[in-house]
């Protein structure tokens, strides 16, 4: 059964721009919720940390693969200040290195720093936590902005793919669609792992956990690293995919995809291994409709749906599922014991 | 009981601990005897719970010296110390809420013998054995898929209680571990207090209010009164000692 719904998963996920070609970039920009909903998940909903401010690896990540992308050809101080892409060029071989040494770098950095910025801001709690981590992202973007190597607020453009936009679009779905699946499976070996059990730990009593000798600096900063290596990749693909990349509204956007993902989590289920992905599919579906035909309306509706979340629906879809039919994911319950009714 | 030749596994020298103006701990200094089981008395607000949290490291003391199995600890951090194998139990009763009580048993396992990578080992079968082994010991067996945070507060005791013991510490400090279990339980977690002592070797440090279970329990008791040590002895010179009597059993 479990891996019936693997094999689907896998199977539509790679038929789907194949079949709906037109739709490709779309499916990728699913994946980038998908990813940074899991990834969000781990440290808001598993371990109780709640941040606003991961959408900073997004953007750091997109700036890191940029500027290696760039630079493996150019100087990328002479680039920008030339206007990019109009004045140079990259040869097929540099296209592709560049591409893959960015994205790793992107993510490799990214994970490293969250290490420093870990030991900073898990020393605060609750709601000072989400603030610290939402003040990052902000002054990211501001600093970033002003900054004339990287292009400052007129951003950078991405070096172009060589060869067919659709070939483009494809290859980037599939670099999205692979971060994304790696993504799923390490974040659920980590859960099955006692890192799981230390995440949940954490956020039920951390005063506890620490008496009970967990070292949980280090596990809030693992944990923190895991999500900004998959969030840092997921930028540097998306900067790639969109072509053009400035910091507020593409990098460091707090209030687009900086918000999604956490309404992606919530509609799908805090907490839960699946419910980010229902809660990014549900989501991303939701906007593009609200977004097609309601515009001018669409943050209203947005609005809208956050209140109707957190007011009436705070289990999500999976949380609610869980508690319907909780033998489907393996949940005991005494009654269901066949030992207590043998004794009763 | 043979205190006076025995090895002290907690050794704690003229400790005091202020809160701005309140005096919690005034210069006390008491002694753990290893593998004995150790008691600790005290009208409400005496400063029992605060000389606790001061042992693990909860806060800092503002002077004195605490030692364990001989080194000063007082200066480590909460986590160091609980990898020490020094353990406690929270007098408000702290368990993890929302995973059930299995769950809350396997990440309680002895972290002191792992490496930082160990975190990302599964859990072993022996483990969930002893797990196991343990929630029946404490009777919480039949509830074991129950979620923390759904047990009864008894329930909740004896649960943190067996988390404890999973993590195998060499000493094991008890806030009233008796507080809201039922009479007719009692004796039982007696019982099993003594067995964790015997059968499991540990040290066992243990604040109580009821005088039955504390006498019953305890080689060695320590009196503690508006932050001081008032007495200390035998459950029997405890009885008798009338300061004790004046400033706590008195008083009911
Ligand atoms: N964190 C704190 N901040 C300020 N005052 C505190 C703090 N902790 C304890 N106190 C004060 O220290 C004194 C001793 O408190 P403590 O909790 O140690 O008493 P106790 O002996 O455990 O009492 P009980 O039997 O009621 O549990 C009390 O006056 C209390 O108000
Ligand atoms: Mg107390």
């Amino acid at each position: 059964m479990k891996w019936l719904v693997y094999i689907a998963f896998i199977a539509i996920s790679l038929a789907a721009p194949l079949v709906f070609p037109a739709y490709t970039q779309q499916f990728s920009a699913l994946w980038v919720l998908i990813i940074l909903a899991m990834t969000w998940d781990m440290q808001g909903g598993q371990m109780g940390y709640n941040s606003l401010g991961n959408i900073f690896f997004f953007g750091f990540g997109m700036y890191v693969s940029a500027v290696v992308q760039v630079s493996i050809a150019h100087d990328i101080g002479e680039y920008t200040y030339a206007g990019g892409i109009n004045v140079f060029q990259f040869t097929d071989g540099q296209y592709f290195t560049g591409l893959v040494l960015g994205v790793a770098a992107a993510g490799i950095l990214c994970a490293l720093l969250a290490f420093p910025l870990g030991w900073i801001l898990f020393g605060l709690r609750g709601p000072y936590f989400a603030i610290g981590t939402l003040g990052v992202a902000i002054a990211a973007g501001e600093m970033v902005g002003t900054w004339e190597w990287v292009g400052a607020g007129q951003g950078i453009s991405m070096p172009p793919f060589p060869g067919n936009p659709d070939t483009a679009k494809f290859v980037l779905y599939i670099m999205n669609m692979i971060t994304g699946m790696v993504c799923f499976a390490v974040i659920a070996w980590l859960y099955s792992t006692r890192f799981g059990l230390a995440l949940n730990a954490i956020r039920d009593d951390e005063q506890k956990a620490e008496g009970m000798g967990l070292q949980t600096l280090w596990i809030k900063r693992v944990c923190w690293a895991v999500a900004a290596f998959f969030v840092g990749i997921c930028g540097a693909i998306y900067g790639n995919t969109v072509g053009f990349i400035e910091p507020l509204e593409v990098a460091f956007q707090t209030i687009y995809l900086g918000i999604f993902m956490v309404v992606a989590v919530l509609l799908g289920g805090k907490g839960t291994l699946w419910g980010p992905v229902v809660g990014a599919i549900v989501f991303h579906t939701l906007k593009e409709v609200t977004w097609t035909h309601f515009l001018g309306w669409q943050w209203v509706a947005l609005g809208v749906l956050i209140v109707v979340i957190v007011v009436y629906f705070q289990e999500g879809i999976m949380g609610w599922l869980q508690r319907q039919r909780p033998e489907w994911f393996g949940i005991r319950v005494e009654s269901r014991e066949p030992e207590a009714e043998a004794a009763t | 009981m043979n205190v006076v030749n025995g090895h002290a596994v907690i050794e704690i020298d003229k400790v005091t601990k202020t809160f701005g103006g309140v005096v919690a701990n005034k210069d006390i200094s008491l002694k753990v005897q290893e593998g004995a089981i150790t008691g600790m008395i005290g009208p409400n607000g005496s400063g029992k719970t605060t000389l606790f949290n001061s042992i693990v490291g909860f806060h800092p003391i503002d002077t004195g010296s605490i030692k364990f199995e001989g080194n000063e600890i007082s200066k480590l951090r909460v986590q160091e110390i609980a990898r020490l194998g020094l353990l406690r139990t929270f007098q408000q009763t702290r368990i993890y809420g929302k995973m059930n009580c299995v769950q809350n048993m396997l990440i309680s396992i002895p972290h002191r013998k792992a490496g930082l990578l160990d975190i990302f080992a599964d859990h072993r079968a022996e483990d969930r054995e002893r797990a196991e082994h343990l929630l029946e010991f404490v009777g919480l067996y039949e509830k074991r898929w129950l979620m923390g945070g759904d047990l009864s507060f008894g329930q909740q005791k004896l649960l943190e209680f067996a988390m404890a013991l999973m993590n195998e510490p060499s000493v094991l400090m008890l806030d009233e571990p008796t507080a809201g279990i039922n009479p007719t339980l009692i004796n039982g977690l007696i019982d099993r207090l003594k067995r964790a002592n015997e059968e499991f070797g540990i040290t066992l440090f243990v604040i109580e209010h009821n005088m039955r279970v504390i006498m019953n329990l305890a080689e060695h008791i320590y009196c503690l009164a508006h932050g001081e040590l008032l007495a200390e002895g035998t459950p029997g010179q405890i009885q008798n000692d009338q300061r004790v009597i004046d400033a706590y059993l008195g008083a009911h």
